[in-house]
């Protein structure tokens, strides 16, 4: 008996509540849009400049003391966290207390920047025992405002390269679907680490384009299949077709997502606070882009319509049907 | 789709052997990694220690013995991108260029009589000539100093560009001259960054230049940053300058022509005067040890070439009785009366030093002076505390995740779970045999990248089992219905992984270090999981039917 996540065959009418199910998607997008907007990200010093250091103590010293001790330093918002990492739990018996202390950019001088941590850690060293320095960061103004762009650089090109292969290999309707998703995706990771204030560092970018190949890998399944029905039932109606194409996908849909899922779980609560960020971002954007692939994709391509008959030519709708079979 | 000539199968297979065989070091990794050691140092001449020859034959020598290297992030070290102030070298050059510009001026001065120097803006030289209506003079008397520039870009440019503006000679440096500068002055400091830190003893620096004026440098292993910083941090520009006048408390003291005030390094606010033009420089020395003076203090001892050891000897010949000042970076560390003709070339630096920084400072004398200072711009440090967790966390994570996904292949698909499973067990071991092979680096999100493509691995073998059920379900035979598995789901999967492969090649062209780690085993992921589904699990299915012929097949 095998385990099946979704039964052989399904008829789940997927566009019966497209306008409920796309409605919310756009309110989604604007959502996170205002909540971008009014709280902005918490930008890690990849992309804000500034100092961070990460420090382990023997006792539970407190964030307080830390910051008691810091602020009289007169380095501007100081900002001290406890590091709670499950997986340090797992090592039985050794008791951990980690710290994160961030610092702002001390003017524009990087002198006085890579001062910071020498500074505070000679601070610290004063007043505390047995610390022990993790990791410690210190990224100057210049070089975050080069990063920041190199990584908005980075996420639309690689949205237009992928806008541009799909367009290749299907019609232009498929593209703007598929491209819609991303967005989607894009937009609403975005929006949930807006939201809850997690750290938005440059692996978190890697987790978006990592996201945009995921999402978009799911979303071409559905149009290759949808691409197949299209030549197998001519006269289907478009909704029935993407219906069809939908069901005979969902169970890799699920399949897939559930592997990668596990692997991601995995990683999140075995795998170190270090990639916690980058896989929370992982986990939300591939139930997100999932999702997408059904309900923004396919239901902008059923708005957009394909061409249907092949003998005359439509201008309202897609000129080149991509009859690859590679 | 299910037939495979016999070189196929065999090209199959080695290509999986290989995989195997190239990533197997990576599981013994101290042991392969100390032989590659062993190996580089009887290489480089060093004695056959049974120590040696041991560690060698630890690991079989037939056997490929690349590891993976790793990341700063999991070995611990420091990474420091610094900028060099390629900029300040024009000022030096405006500088050098016054003072031949003022002789050849000087010669003629019935026509142009008093000529001064105006300093208001560092990056050009200006003039004031008093007989303005003879500037033509002046500027062609300037432009025959000049001197064509030696690039390709710059063909037919002048190193300095002379005009005039009212009764002011104006002179600033080509741009073809400052590209060539700036290469230069790159050249030469990644020389001496490197000199720096190989001097210093580190194991396996990492110094490339990045982009125009930039040097990235990793260093495993090291504590912390600064201790990077503290190698880096000084130009240790040193020269031997001849006291011209009383030492004084006033800052604002006037050195006269000629001359330098320049601070005390051990006494605030304590001013010497001393000549302009070094009497011998750094880059005289040979050598440069921390030592201990008479006193048990430590100094560092030095020796000069021939050339220096001549002209310091002169100096000391015709001086005794007379301070010198020994200045460095702009800062006299100490002005000692000189007892007796120096002629050996040997001398000593005595200061208020502490034994580290002597160390140091001798270390900075051998590797010789920055052209230009290094701005910091970005530090990280990772202690190796921090590294091992990581890596252990990374291992612990790959295997929860590799046993998760496989007990739910096979729960899913039966024994064709299984054959995916053995497609992921070697898309892992390929991963690390290509990433060994091209010397790629593995940082922690790259063992993230590895995790999520076991996780996306099984998406091909899924889509084409997803399809082969499909078609039983249409009543088609086992065979028919696994070779048209395969064909209809390979559109899918090539369309799918290509799209992935796309992101990835993006995040490696933009990302920069761990960042490139994650790109580059999710595109190696994304190459191995395609070859092993559409190659490997094919084979071993088409092997599998043609010998059992089944009937009927459930997958």
């Amino acid at each position: 008996m095998r385990l099946k996540l979704v039964k052989d065959e399904t008829h789940i009418k997927f566009f019966k509540f497209a306008r409920i199910t796309f409605g919310a998607s756009v309110v989604a997008v604007i959502a996170s849009i205002i909540i971008f907007l009014s709280n902005g990200l918490n930008y890690g010093i990849d992309f804000r400049g500034g100092t961070m250091l990460r420090i382990e103590s023997p006792v539970d010293s407190g964030v307080g003391a830390f910051r008691d001790v810091l602020s009289p330093l007169g380095m501007g918002d100081i900002n001290v966290t406890e590091v709670f990492d499950p997986s340090a739990a797992l090592d039985a018996g050794t008791v951990r207390h980690e710290y994160m202390v961030r610092v702002v950019q001390q003017g524009d001088d990087d002198a006085e920047q890579n001062g910071a941590v020498a500074l505070i850690k000679a601070t610290l060293d004063a007043n505390f025992e047995g610390l022990i320095y993790l990791q410690t960061e210190a990224v100057s103004g210049k070089v975050s405002g080069e990063l920041v762009q190199g990584s908005i650089i980075a996420v639309m090109i690689s949205v237009i390269a992928v806008l541009f292969y799909v367009w290749l290999r299907f019609e232009w309707q498929f593209s703007v679907g598929a491209v819609a998703a991303l967005v989607h995706d894009v937009i609403l990771t975005i929006g949930v680490f807006s939201l809850i204030g997690l750290e938005f560092n440059l692996s978190i970018i890697a987790a978006l384009l990592t996201i945009v190949g995921y999402s978009l890998n799911d979303t071409v399944v559905v149009f290759d299949r949808v691409r197949e029905n299209l030549r197998k039932f001519k006269t289907m109606d478009l909704k029935e077709l993407l219906d069809r194409a939908i069901n005979e996908t969902l169970s890799r849909t699920v399949m897939t997502a559930v592997t990668t899922l596990m692997a991601l779980f995995a990683l999140y609560f075995l795998g170190g606070d270090v990639v916690r960020g980058f896989t929370f971002a992982m986990i939300w954007g591939i139930i997100i882009g999932t999702y997408s692939s059904v309900f923004v994709a396919s239901n902008i391509v059923l708005w957009l319509g394909v061409k249907r008959d092949w003998s005359k030519p439509d201008p309202n709708a897609g000129t080149q049907f991509a009859d690859a079979d590679a | 789709m299910l037939h495979f000539s016999l070189w196929k199968k065999i090209v199959i297979l080695l290509i999986c052997a290989w995989g195997l065989v190239a990533a197997a070091p990576n599981v013994y990794y101290t042991i392969a990694e100390s032989s590659n050691d062993a190996v580089a140092e009887l290489e480089a001449g060093l004695p056959q220690t049974p120590e040696r020859l041991a560690a060698r034959d630890a690991w079989p020598q037939f056997l490929p013995s690349d590891v993976v290297n790793l990341g700063l992030d999991l070995r611990g070290g420091a990474h420091l991108l610094v900028e060099v102030a390629v900029e300040d070298i024009y000022a030096e050059r405006l500088d050098s260029f016054w003072t031949e510009a003022l002789r050849a001026l000087r010669n003629e001065r019935d026509a142009l009589g008093s000529i001064r120097r105006q300093y208001d803006n560092p990056n050009e030289l200006r003039i004031r000539i008093e007989n303005s209506e003879n500037m033509r003079l002046a500027i062609e008397t300037a432009h025959a100093l000049t001197s064509p520039v030696i690039s390709l870009s710059g063909a037919g440019s002048r190193d300095f560009v002379v005009s005039s503006e009212l009764d002011e000679l104006v002179i600033t440096l080509s741009d073809a001259e400052r590209l060539a500068t700036d290469e230069r002055t790159m050249e030469q400091s990644l020389e001496i960054v490197r000199r720096r830190i190989d001097e210093a003893g580190t194991r396996e620096p990492t110094i490339q230049r990045q982009g125009s004026n930039r040097i990235l440098i990793q260093v495993p292993g090291i504590g912390s940053a600064e201790e990077l910083l503290a190698l880096l941090g000084e130009t240790a520009k040193l020269t031997f300058n001849a006291v011209t006048g009383p030492t004084t408390r006033d800052a604002n003291t006037n050195p006269g022509a000629g001359n330098l005030l320049l601070p005390s390094q051990d006494e605030e606010g304590l001013f010497y005067i001393v000549s302009q033009i070094p009497v011998v420089g750094g880059d005289q020395l040979t050598n440069a040890q921390a030592a201990f003076d008479q006193n048990g203090r430590p100094s560092v001892s030095f020796s000069f070439n021939v050339t220096g050891a001549r002209l310091f000897g002169q100096f000391t010949a015709e001086n005794i009785g007379q301070p010198f000042a020994i200045v460095l970076d702009g800062k006299v560390v100490s002005a000692p009366v000189i007892q007796s003709h120096i002629s050996g070339g040997a001398g000593q630096i005595t200061g208020n030093f502490t034994l580290e920084e002597t160390t140091r400072l001798s270390i900075l004398l051998r590797a010789g002076a920055l052209p230009a200072e290094l701005k910091v711009m970005e530090q990280r440090t990772v202690g190796p505390e921090l590294g091992a967790d990581s890596v252990e966390a990374g291992k612990i994570a790959a295997l929860v995740g590799f046993a998760g996904v496989a007990i739910f292949m096979v729960l899913s698909y039966g024994m064709f779970g299984m054959i995916a499973n053995i497609a992921l067990f070697m898309n892992v071991a390929m991963i690390f045999g290509l990433l060994s092979a091209i010397g790629g680096t593995l940082t922690l999100p790259g063992i993230a990248g590895i995790v999520l493509t076991m996780g996306m691995a099984v998406d091909a073998n899924v889509l084409i089992f997803e399809r082969t059920r499909e078609e039983l379900r249409a009543g088609r035979n086992p065979f028919r219905a696994v070779e048209e598995g395969y064909s209809k789901a390979l559109s899918a999967i090539i369309d799918g992984n290509l799209t992935t492969l796309i992101a990835a090649i993006v995040l490696y062209a933009f990302g920069s270090g761990p960042i490139r780690g994650f790109a580059i085993t999710l595109g190696l992921g994304i190459v191995t999981s395609v070859f092993t589904a559409i190659w490997l699990t094919r084979l071993i299915l088409s092997s599998w039917l043609k010998w059992r012929r089944p009937k009927t097949l459930t997958i």
